[in-house]
């Protein structure tokens, strides 16, 4: 235990000091090492992993089963947007597991005690934040883009007896939608959970607004519904995998994405000037 | 070098600091000593660039902490609140702070080895003892070998082995050079690690000077006498301008701003026998207890139980009993 003082002065064991133009890298390097080195990264991504192609699977599976029950308008609906419907049942699921990890990776921290570590290693709290960003938007942009392509081919040859899917242009960007709605929901989960600074509450916060306020809004009528809808940040966000959008969406798909990615950075740029305020 | 000039923390209408400056100079190691709720971890945590001053400044080597460049080469910190994430192990715990500041992998091993927790870097921190938490918070802090240390309450669940290694360390430290800020609510720890003292209660300065210093001005030694004569002594005593405290014991008298010699040239005058004359030695504790008294957040209404060998009740005009009692519950460690 009582180890020879002699060790604490060995002389400064640090490299490059000095030139602190490499900062950014670093925080990169450093928040990666922190995402990887928790469990509940990867319990998350080990279930965005196997539920996401899972369901992409299981839905053709059941309607090619079922086929002769549909009715003519099902069967038409389908043949209208195969990929979005086969897509959408993994993305449902799918979403929870990144947003949950979002809301973790920034809410843990305050819950932890560890942000106080990390804002006197970056006392730059901005740029902490942004590294944060990065390295956790990307980590789930790649996996989300796998896991959307592979979703897509099991799905594709699990419809081909019925329906044959083919991929022209409008049709690849529901797929490549997949993993660009996971990355923006990253970012968006993660900054919810740096604002609300407390894993419970805002998990709550999130699914409630997934699962429950997305659909909800949809039930108020006229206009102002429409409004309200299109608006929503995860509805807007959701277009980008649909072929078609929904009758009462005010916008284009990447419109919709555009409205999402709006959202987030606002409430970035937000939870980055309450970050520099607030005591830690 | 810290400097801290006229610095307030109000949280709503509480002041937790009130209009404090001091220096801590390199070289030594500064006491941050007051009790419970006096606000020495705040104003830590506004010197750590945590929390902002609500006005005034802290200064490291002449900048404020948010401006420090690779700051954890400046500045080692040892905050009293857990600061880590349970689930991460000791030496990712580390290494991530490592790579912030480009310090490389290996020295993460060796801090590890210096504070001895070698055999547990693998392990989750959630499972460590409070004793373990304080030697990786500690590693942390020597981490990216920092000439200025800042340590809240460092020795708080270490075991007496522990708690004389920390001081062997940071003795070894300040001779180096190097600038020592450790904070405590327990003065016999200072007494034996720390070179200055600076004290604050409710938030603002109460004492900043070398410790011997604060021991002779701050304590009141007081002598015990018995004899049969009492009420005569004690009239004589008085004349001298002397406190005299009577007890239960109508035999027994407590004597303060006085010597022994003194007492027992004056009963010798008047022909008084002694049967006992004994120096009750003021303690750096006793010393901060009569300083910081009035000023804790959560100050005792009752005085703190007397050590059982000198049960002395107390008249009410007795006012510095109260600095015989040898400390409070937690003076020790």
């Amino acid at each position: 235990m009582t180890a020879s003082s002699e060790t604490v002065f060995s002389p400064p064991a640090v490299d490059g000091a000095g030139t602190g133009h490499a900062n950014f890298g670093r925080l990169l390097l450093a928040e990666w090492t922190k995402l990887r080195s928790v469990r509940s990264t990867y319990w998350s991504l080990i279930a965005l992993i196997i539920a996401f192609p899972f369901f992409c699977w299981l839905f053709p599976y059941l309607t090619v089963a079922n086929w002769s029950q549909a009715t003519p308008t099902q069967q038409a609906n389908l043949l209208l947007d195969p990929i979005g419907s086969m897509m959408a049942p993994g993305q449902y699921i799918g979403q929870l597991a990144v947003a949950v990890l979002g809301v973790m990776v920034t809410a843990s921290e305050y819950s932890t005690g560890m942000i106080r570590s990390t804002l006197l290693a970056s006392p730059r709290r901005v740029r902490m934040l942004a590294a944060k960003s990065v390295v956790f938007t990307l980590l789930i942009l790649v996996i989300g883009e796998v896991v959307s392509f592979a979703g897509f081919f099991i799905g594709r040859q699990t419809f081909k007896s019925r329906i044959i899917v083919n991929l022209d242009s409008g049709d690849i960007r529901q797929v490549l939608g997949g993993g660009l709605y996971l990355a923006m929901l990253a970012l968006f989960a993660m900054v919810l959970g740096a604002l609300i600074r407390h894993v419970a509450g805002a998990i709550t916060g999130i699914v409630a607004l997934l699962l429950v306020l997305s659909g909800l809004i949809s039930l108020i009528p006229g206009q102002i519904g429409k409004y309200l809808y299109t608006y929503e940040p995860t509805n807007a966000g959701f277009a980008i995998i649909s072929k078609h959008v929904p009758d009462n969406f005010l916008l284009t798909s990447w419109e919709g994405y555009g409205v999402f990615a709006a959202w987030t950075a606002a409430l970035w740029i937000l939870a980055a000037w309450l970050l520099v305020r607030r005591d830690a | 070098m810290i400097e801290v000039k006229d610095l307030v923390k109000k949280y709503g209408a509480t002041t937790a600091v009130d209009h404090l400056t001091f220096t801590v100079a390199p070289g030594r190691i500064t006491g941050f000593l007051g009790p419970n709720g006096a606000g020495k971890s705040t104003t830590m945590r506004l010197i750590l660039g945590l929390d902002r001053p609500s006005s005034g400044s802290a200064l490291i080597d002449g900048k404020p902490y948010r401006e420090l460049r690779d700051p954890l080469r400046h500045v080692g910190a040892l905050l009293e609140a857990r600061a880590v994430h349970g689930g991460r192990s000791a030496f990712n715990h580390l290494l991530y702070l490592a790579q912030t500041q480009g310090v490389p992998k290996r020295r993460v091993s060796e801090v590890l080895e210096l504070v001895g927790l070698t055999s547990v870097a693998d392990k989750r921190t959630k499972g460590f003892s409070l004793g373990m938490g304080q030697r990786l918070g500690i590693a942390a802090a020597l981490l990216a070998d920092p000439r200025i240390l800042i340590l809240d309450e460092p020795v708080n669940g270490l075991d007496p082995e522990g708690v004389v290694w920390i001081r062997e360390l940071l003795k070894a430290l300040a001779a180096e050079g190097r600038t020592v800020f450790i904070s405590s609510h327990l003065m016999n720890e200072m007494a034996v690690t720390a070179d200055h003292l600076i004290v604050i209660g409710r938030g603002s300065l109460q004492a900043d000077m070398p410790v011997g210093q604060f021991i002779a001005q701050f304590s009141n030694s007081a002598v015990l006498v018995r004899t049969p004569r009492a009420a005569g002594l004690r009239v004589a005593a008085e004349r001298h301008g002397w406190t005299v405290t009577t007890t239960s014991d109508e035999e027994m008298l407590i004597v303060t701003n006085s010597t022994a010699p003194e007492i027992g040239e004056l009963a010798a005058e008047l022909g008084i026998a002694l049967h006992e004359l004994t120096p009750q030695r003021a303690s750096l504790e006793e010393a901060y207890m009569e300083l910081t008294r009035e000023s804790g957040e959560f100050t005792h209404h009752v005085p703190p139980t007397a050590a059982p060998a000198l049960v002395i009740p107390t008249t009410p005009t007795a006012p510095s009993a109260e600095a015989l009692t040898p400390g409070g519950p937690d003076d020790r460690v």
